[in-house]
Formats: structure tokens, sequence, C-alpha cells
């Protein structure tokens, strides 16, 4: 436990990826097999569902830090994370304890799950009387689930690899898919390349980066497949042996819940996998994301919402076909096998993402106008001759695949409520409601945490702590003076929301200090952009 | 029971006042008759008729303020004002630095500045001083707030200094110039390498050296010609140094912040440095109602910082607390340590 919660703080106290690297390489280069499994579930971002209730947690360390509740309250609200608030707040340090990690999370950590509160209560108190503040911290985070330190899954992969002395390519494949923290798994991991079976393993999804820079720099169109971007969930169906097993990009496996879908398991040739976007799908056209998200998070599919949200997935991509890996191969040949694969199956729940063809820049900037019309976010562009890399890897000069959003619906609106942001960001103000005007009255209608630089948190905290009118537990009420342009990806009527509307993705895109709360937009002017958002009939 | 009629230390608009002796206590406007705890920017200010300060901080509170009709005593010393007897002692928040007691006709009271009570190597320890009223700071007024040992955090500030110097590369660590920065000069193992320090930081060195304070030698970054020299060395700076072109003359280097914020994750993350030393001279938790404690005082009046939580917690506990209001510091979460925050005095600087 003590060399993994210093792996933790060693990450935790560094923002350079190099030297998250090193101390990555060096926890796995030393840790035993059965630790490092568990250390990397951890790191790759695998939450455990929390095993203590919140409740008996704050309960537990208030009576052992001997704090009353309210102060343990304030304690919290400034420190932001109740791990932390906990660790801090607890009396005497143990000594740490230098028992493995995998028998911390197995013979510890693992049996709290459904144990009776008295026990429960039990263990805890034993596991925090032994170990120090840095190791309770990280235990705490480990019970409540809610374990995060700044390293991308990427980086973990790279220094398993360059511990192990593997490729870097091959490791992040077989981390794919099913995957348990066991010292078996781990090795099988670090085992030399070649010959192992990947009956349900996805490949590692090849992602885009958004497009900043000048067309021209991209070179003649001619280089340039283009597409629409679609508003749905990014998925890879994996046809081997007769099984079929659809992921999301958060490698999730979700075939069950996309029985459109997974039946296309029988018609497909063993030996496919496709890339695509999962989106509900009526009549040729996408529908809006809320339909889609009517299936996700259920697990009962009735005939109703089956038929009142229908999926399909919009294929772009063929990864592997009759069992070959086609990823080295240029992005055009990929997709004509794909063509003729998605014409032949002819099934209404497998659509060919159509190519947007445009014979110059300005041609595709003017289709893409047209985007939301559509229903889509905006254009995708690979370049014909690209491989399917693994991640956000930019390959070559100018980057292999862009994407290339509209810009945002936006709207000028006034902060009235404020709380304090999280990590990070605890004991600042970061997390605001905005609302609009409605015949004199303000109406909430989102709420934004992003987009913001740190000095512009700073300066609108500030503003906060002036003009606040009340407090209600962590939330404040602020004078209605502050205006900023909120941008959004899409709106929708809502009957659950006060203002009728919902907005997605909304994020804040400027502080607009020239303007007098007064002028903010209105709730008409939101009812407005709901018809600008409409999809074509 | 009321003891308004009677209270020693009043808040104006002006200060902390104390009427029968017709004298200031860190005033934030200018007035006749001034005592000054420290030379903090927020509590000693310029402008005022007489000062009355501990001796042993005169040559800070001259450096910072210039010329100043200033009358010295040593801790202890007792002088008569209006027929108000005033003595200061101890407060260990930085060299000089004073709680001041106050005595009428029997009735004592304490305002003890800025405080802390773990021992400092640059400055005379805290002293309990028994009092009917204690006025307190609570600038780290939570719980959550608690210090290890000077010894403890000292220790991983060498160790990190000598990884960096082992790499080649210097370490870099922000601290305010006057108090936290000499603080870490005494605490280090001066054997791991060369200690540089900025201009801001080594004016104060010369006034605590002058003062009679042992630092072990640093040199100024303008004078040191030899890379490798800077590559091996510890660097105090102050906190503006942070992101200044003053610091490419160093290549590469890793750096740290030395302030009581950064006991907690989220406030060492906002500082965006590698390393966060929590190293504070203000109490901590424990401190704080340690020294309320000694004081056997049966009044408490809380100023700057956690006033509310403070309060509230010690009406809880049987005391008779109150806030009180003042302008030290401000709003106390947003990463600076008040009462050090203004590096450099300019003149006419005072806060209204």
């Amino acid at each position: 436990m003590r060399a993994f919660a210093a792996l933790y703080a060693a990450l935790d106290a560094t923002t350079a990826t190099r030297g998250k690297l090193a101390a990555l390489r060096e926890y796995f280069s030393s840790a035993e097999d059965a630790d490092a499994a568990w250390a990397l579930y951890f790191l790759a971002g695998a939450r455990p569902r929390q095993v203590v209730p919140t409740r008996v947690l704050r309960e537990l360390a208030r009576e052992a830090s001997g704090v009353p509740e309210w102060l343990f309250e304030e304690s919290y609200q400034a420190v932001g994370d109740l791990a932390e608030t906990i660790a801090h707040l607890l009396p005497e340090p143990g000594a740490g304890s230098d028992a493995p990690l995998a028998r911390w999370i197995e013979q510890r950590l693992l049996p709290l799950r459904g144990a009776p509160e008295a026990e429960l209560r039990e263990r805890l108190r034993a596991a925090w009387r032994e170990l120090d503040t840095l190791g309770r911290f990280v235990w705490n985070k480990l019970i409540t689930g809610g374990f995060r330190v700044g390293v991308s899954r990427a980086l973990v992969t790279r220094a398993i690899a360059e511990a192990a002395g593997l490729d870097p390519q091959a490791v992040a494949e077989r981390l794919m898919g099913e995957w348990q923290p066991s010292a078996s798994h781990y090795r099988a991991l670090l085992a030399p390349a070649g010959g192992e079976a990947r009956l349900g393993r996805p490949y590692p999804f090849f992602l885009a980066h958004p497009l900043q820079q000048p067309l021209e720099s991209l070179g003649p169109v001619a280089h340039w497949h283009a597409e629409w971007k679609w508003d749905g969930i990014r998925g890879q169906l994996v046809c081997r042996g007769g099984a079929v097993f659809l992921w999301t990009r958060g490698e999730e496996l979700v075939t069950e819940r996309f029985p459109e879908i997974a039946a296309l398991g029988a018609v497909l040739p063993p030996g496919t996998v496709m890339d695509g976007e999962i989106l509900a799908w009526r009549d040729g056209a996408p529908l809006p994301f809320a339909v889609l998200q009517q299936r996700i998070g259920r697990k009962q599919l009735g005939p109703k919402v089956l038929a009142q949200a229908p999926v399909a997935l919009v294929a772009y991509d063929l990864l592997e076909a009759d069992g070959e890996d086609l990823r080295p191969r240029p992005f055009h040949e990929r997709r004509a096998r794909l063509e003729a694969l998605v014409m032949q199956a002819g099934q209404p729940a497998l659509v060919l993402s159509p190519v947007v063809t445009g014979h110059s820049w300005d041609a595709l900037i003017a289709l893409r106008e047209g985007s939301r019309a559509r229903g889509v976010e905006g254009l995708m562009l690979k370049r014909r001759e690209s491989a399917y890399g693994a991640g956000r890897v930019k390959l070559g000069p100018g980057g292999e695949w862009w994407k290339w959003k509209i810009d945002p619906l936006s709207v000028d609106a006034v902060l009235v409520y404020a709380q304090r942001g999280h990590g990070r960001r605890a004991s600042l103000y970061t997390d605001y409601t905005f609302a609009v005007w409605n015949d004199g009255v303000l109406v909430p209608f989102a709420k934004a945490y992003s987009g913001l630089s740190d000095a512009e948190i700073q300066q609108v905290d500030a503003f906060i702590r002036a003009n606040t009118l009340e407090k209600f537990g962590p939330v404040r009420s602020v004078r209605a003076q502050l205006v900023m342009e909120l941008g959004f990806e899409g709106i929708q009527r809502s009957a659950r929301h006060k203002s009728g509307v919902a907005v997605r993705f909304p994020r804040m895109l400027r502080i607009r200090a020239d303007k007098p709360a007064t002028e903010a937009d209105s709730l008409a002017h939101l009812h407005q952009l709901l018809h600008s958002g409409d999809p074509a009939p | 029971m009321s003891h308004r009629s009677q209270d020693l230390v009043q808040a104006t608009p002006r200060g902390l006042y104390c009427p029968p002796g017709d004298f200031f206590i860190d005033p934030w406007r200018p007035v006749e008759r001034a005592v000054i705890t420290h030379a903090h920017a927020d509590h000693a200010r310029r402008g005022h008729g007489r000062y009355l300060a501990a001796g042993v901080g005169e040559r800070v509170l001259r450096a910072r303020l210039g010329e100043i009709s200033l009358q010295c005593v040593g801790y202890g010393e007792a002088v008569t004002i209006n027929g108000v007897r005033v003595s200061l002692h101890p407060a260990g928040h930085v060299l000089g630095s004073a709680q001041v007691r106050i005595d009428h006709g029997g009735e004592v009271w304490v305002v003890s500045g800025d405080y802390k009570v773990e021992p400092d190597a640059t400055c005379t320890a805290f002293e309990p001083v028994r009092a009917h009223a204690f006025v307190t700071e609570s600038t780290f007024g939570l719980p959550v707030y608690r210090w290890s040992s000077g010894a403890v955090l000292f220790e991983e500030v060498s160790r990190w200094w000598r990884g960096n110097a082992a790499a080649g590369r210097a370490s870099v660590v922000y601290a305010y110039a006057f108090g936290k920065a000499q603080r870490i000069l005494a605490g280090v193992d001066s054997s791991i390498g060369p200690i540089v320090c900025h201009g801001a930081v080594e004016a104060l060195n010369r006034a605590y050296r002058d003062s009679g304070v042992l630092l072990p030698p640093t040199l100024l970054a303008s004078h040191v010609a030899d890379r490798a020299v800077l590559s091996r060395a510890l660097v105090v700076a102050p906190p503006s140094a942070q992101g200044s072109p003053w610091l490419r003359r160093f290549g590469e280097y890793s750096d740290a912040f030395a302030s009581g914020w950064m006991q907690l994750r989220g406030a060492r993350r906002r500082r965006a440095v590698d390393r966060g030393f929590v190293l504070s001279d203000h109490a901590d938790w424990p401190g704080l109602v340690q020294a309320i404690r000694e004081s056997a005082a049966t009044r408490v009046f809380v100023t700057h910082g956690y006033v509310p939580v403070m309060v509230r917690w010690l009406q809880e506990q049987g005391w008779d607390a109150q806030p009180m209001e003042s302008e030290y510091g401000g709003e106390q979460d947003d990463g600076a340590e008040t009462s050090d925050t203004p590096e450099t005095i300019t003149p006419g600087a005072a806060q209204d």
C-alpha cells in the first residue's frame, strides 16, 4: 500500500508527462504482478462500485475525528473532496502499511461490499488506525470509488510496455475488452507477442484531433475523405467465431442494449470488425441525441422503446475482414471494402456513413454550414492514405483524422447561482447556474462548469463572494449582474426543466463584462434556437 | 453579563482601538499612535504619528517602513500609555512579532496579531500570556489544517533539493520574502549545495542577519555567473517570481511553493508547481486552540480568517466568543498567504 500511495503522490505532484512516466515505470518495474495488476486496474480508470455507503463513511469519520457535524461540513466545503477531508480530520496517523496492494484490495477492500454495518465500521477503523495520512487518503479514494489521478490510459500502457520492453500498441490491444486485475492476467499482458486468442477483443479506437489550423495547411482537398460528424455513441462491432460484441469508446460492452445491432452478427461474415456510430435512426436520418438517451442505461427494452427509439450502426471504417487486421492499409481501401460489405449485408440497422463530396475546401465549408439542420456536429476529415492508428496520435505532417465541428449555438445569460468546485477547483466557486429573461424574471436554464481560464475563474470567484445574496449550504445565490456568453451543441424541448428547454454540453465562451444584465438574452430567443436545431425533415 | 463599556480593545474604522489608552493596534488608516505587532504589510503601514514595536524587529520594520518615529521595547518590558500598561510578548510568527498585552486597572487583554506556537529558529518562540480577553487570528481556523513538525518538513525539502541537485536541476522554492524565506534558509540542510536568493529575499536576509539571526551563506542570483552552480542550487524567491523571466537563468528547474494552504490538494494543484510544502508562519487548528486555552481568557475575539467557524466552535466549547472586524488579510482561501501578500512597499499603498 505504501508503494502505491507513494506512486499516487508522485503522479499527483507533477504536471509533467515525463515525470509521471518515470514514476509509473519505476512502480511497474518493481511491483509484484498481483499488485501491478490492481495498480493498472485503478490507474487505467476502472472504478469499482463504491463499497462503503457515503453516509456510513461520514458518520464514522466524524466519530473518529471528534468533530461536530457542522464543522465536518465546513471542512468538506473547504477541501472539496470527501476522501481528503477525512484523511485530514482523522486523529494521529498510523505508521503506514507495507502490506501489498493486492492484499489490501482483496482481503480488506472487497470484503467491505455488503458487509454488515457493524463489521464495516470495525474494518474501516482498523484500516485507518494502521495507515498514515497519505495512505488514508488513497484508501478513502479507493473505497468511495472516487479514485482518479491525472494519467491517461495511454500513458499507463506506455509505462508498462517500457518497463517490460514491449510494444505499447500490443499492450494497448491486450488491455481492450475483458480484463481482470489478477496476477495471471498481468503476466499474460506482458507475455511475448503472438499466438493470443482475441475472440471479443476490440481494437483501440483511433481518435481525431479538433481542427484548429487553416484548411489550406491540410493540402489539396483531394487527399481527404469527408463525412459527417455524428452526434451519437462511438462503437465498435466485433463479429468473430459466431459471436458478436458491441463496444463503446469507453470500452463498455453494450451488445445487449442494442439488439438491432447485435443481430448483425448473424449476417456479417466471421472475422469482421467495424468502427461506427451508434445512433437513433429513422427513415435515413439521425434522431436527436435525446432519443438515443432513452436507450442508454436501460436494461429492459420493451417494444415501445424499441419502436420509439430505433437504432442503427452508421459504419465508417472496417478494421478487420475475414480475420485479417486491415488497420495498416490506407483508409480508401478499407472504405471500399466497407462499402461492399454493407451493401452485401443489406440490413436496415447497418448504414454506411455517406461520403460528403466537396471538390474544394470552399464547397466543404458551405456544406458544413448546413450541419445543424442535418442533426450532425460538423465534418470529419480523414486523410485518404491514413492507416487506422490507436488513440489520439498525430502521424505525419498535418495529422490524419480531424474533427471539424460547427460553432456552438450561443446565448448571453446571467449568472444567478454558484457552487464550489471539486478537486483542483475546491474552495473556488466554479460551478455556475445561468438564467435568461422571461417577462422581467430570470429563469435558470443551464449549468456550466467549463470554458474559463484559471485567471477568469479567480475573477468570477471574487465577484461571487462580493455579490452573494444568500447561502444555501454549498450554493450561493448571486446578485444578477454578471453576463456570460454560453455555448452549447444542441437544444431540445424539455418538460422536466422549468425553462422548457434543455441544452447539450453547455460551457462558457466568454465573460461579457461589457453587457449589463438587463441586456442578456430572453427565453423567447432560446425558443427560436429550438427551431434552428431541428433536423431537416 | 456585559463588559461592553469596559472593552479595552474595540474594532473601529481606523483599526483596533484601545479607548482608555487612546492608541491603535496595527491600524489600517493613519492614526496618531500605533502599536505594531509585526512588520507584515497588512499590520505595519506607513503614515502613523508614532510607532511602538518590539526591539528585535526594529531593523526589519525600518527596512520596510523607512523613516518613522519608532519607540522600541524589549519583550515583557512595560510602558505606560495614558495610564494603560502596555507590554509586548513573543508571538512566534516572524522576527520581532509580538502579542500586545494591555493592562488597565487589573483588566488584561491580549491582542495576538499573527502567531504560531511551534518553534522557529528565526524568531523568539510564542509565549502564552494570561488574559481576561484574548484577540486571536483564525487564518487556518479549520481542523483540516494541522502541520507536521518543522523537522519532518525541512527533511522533506532537503530530500527534494538533494534529488534535484543529483539530477542537475535547480530547486526553486517560492516563499514570502519576509519570514517564510528565512525560516527555510535556517531549516534546510545547507551542505547539499549553494543557496541562491532573489533580491527581495536577500534584503530581508540582511535585516535578519543584522538582528543576530543565524542564516547559512546565500548568493544573489545576479552575482553567480557559473551555470553549474545554479544547476545545483536551492533558489529562494518570492511567489511573484513564478513564471517570470528572472527564472530563465536557472535553465532546467523543479519548483515548489511553501505555504500552509499547500495542505490541500486543490490549492496545491491550482498553484501549478511540482511540489507543495506545508509550511506556515500561522498557527494550525490545534495551535490556535492551544493558544486560546493557555491564555485562560474567558472572552475570545476572532479576527481575520475562518471567523464564523472559529467563533461557533469556541462558543460550543463554552467560551464567550465573538467576531472582531478587521482589515487584516482578506478572503482566506485564494491561495495567497494574506499577511505576506505585498512583496514590495510603495509609499501611500495603504489599502483604503
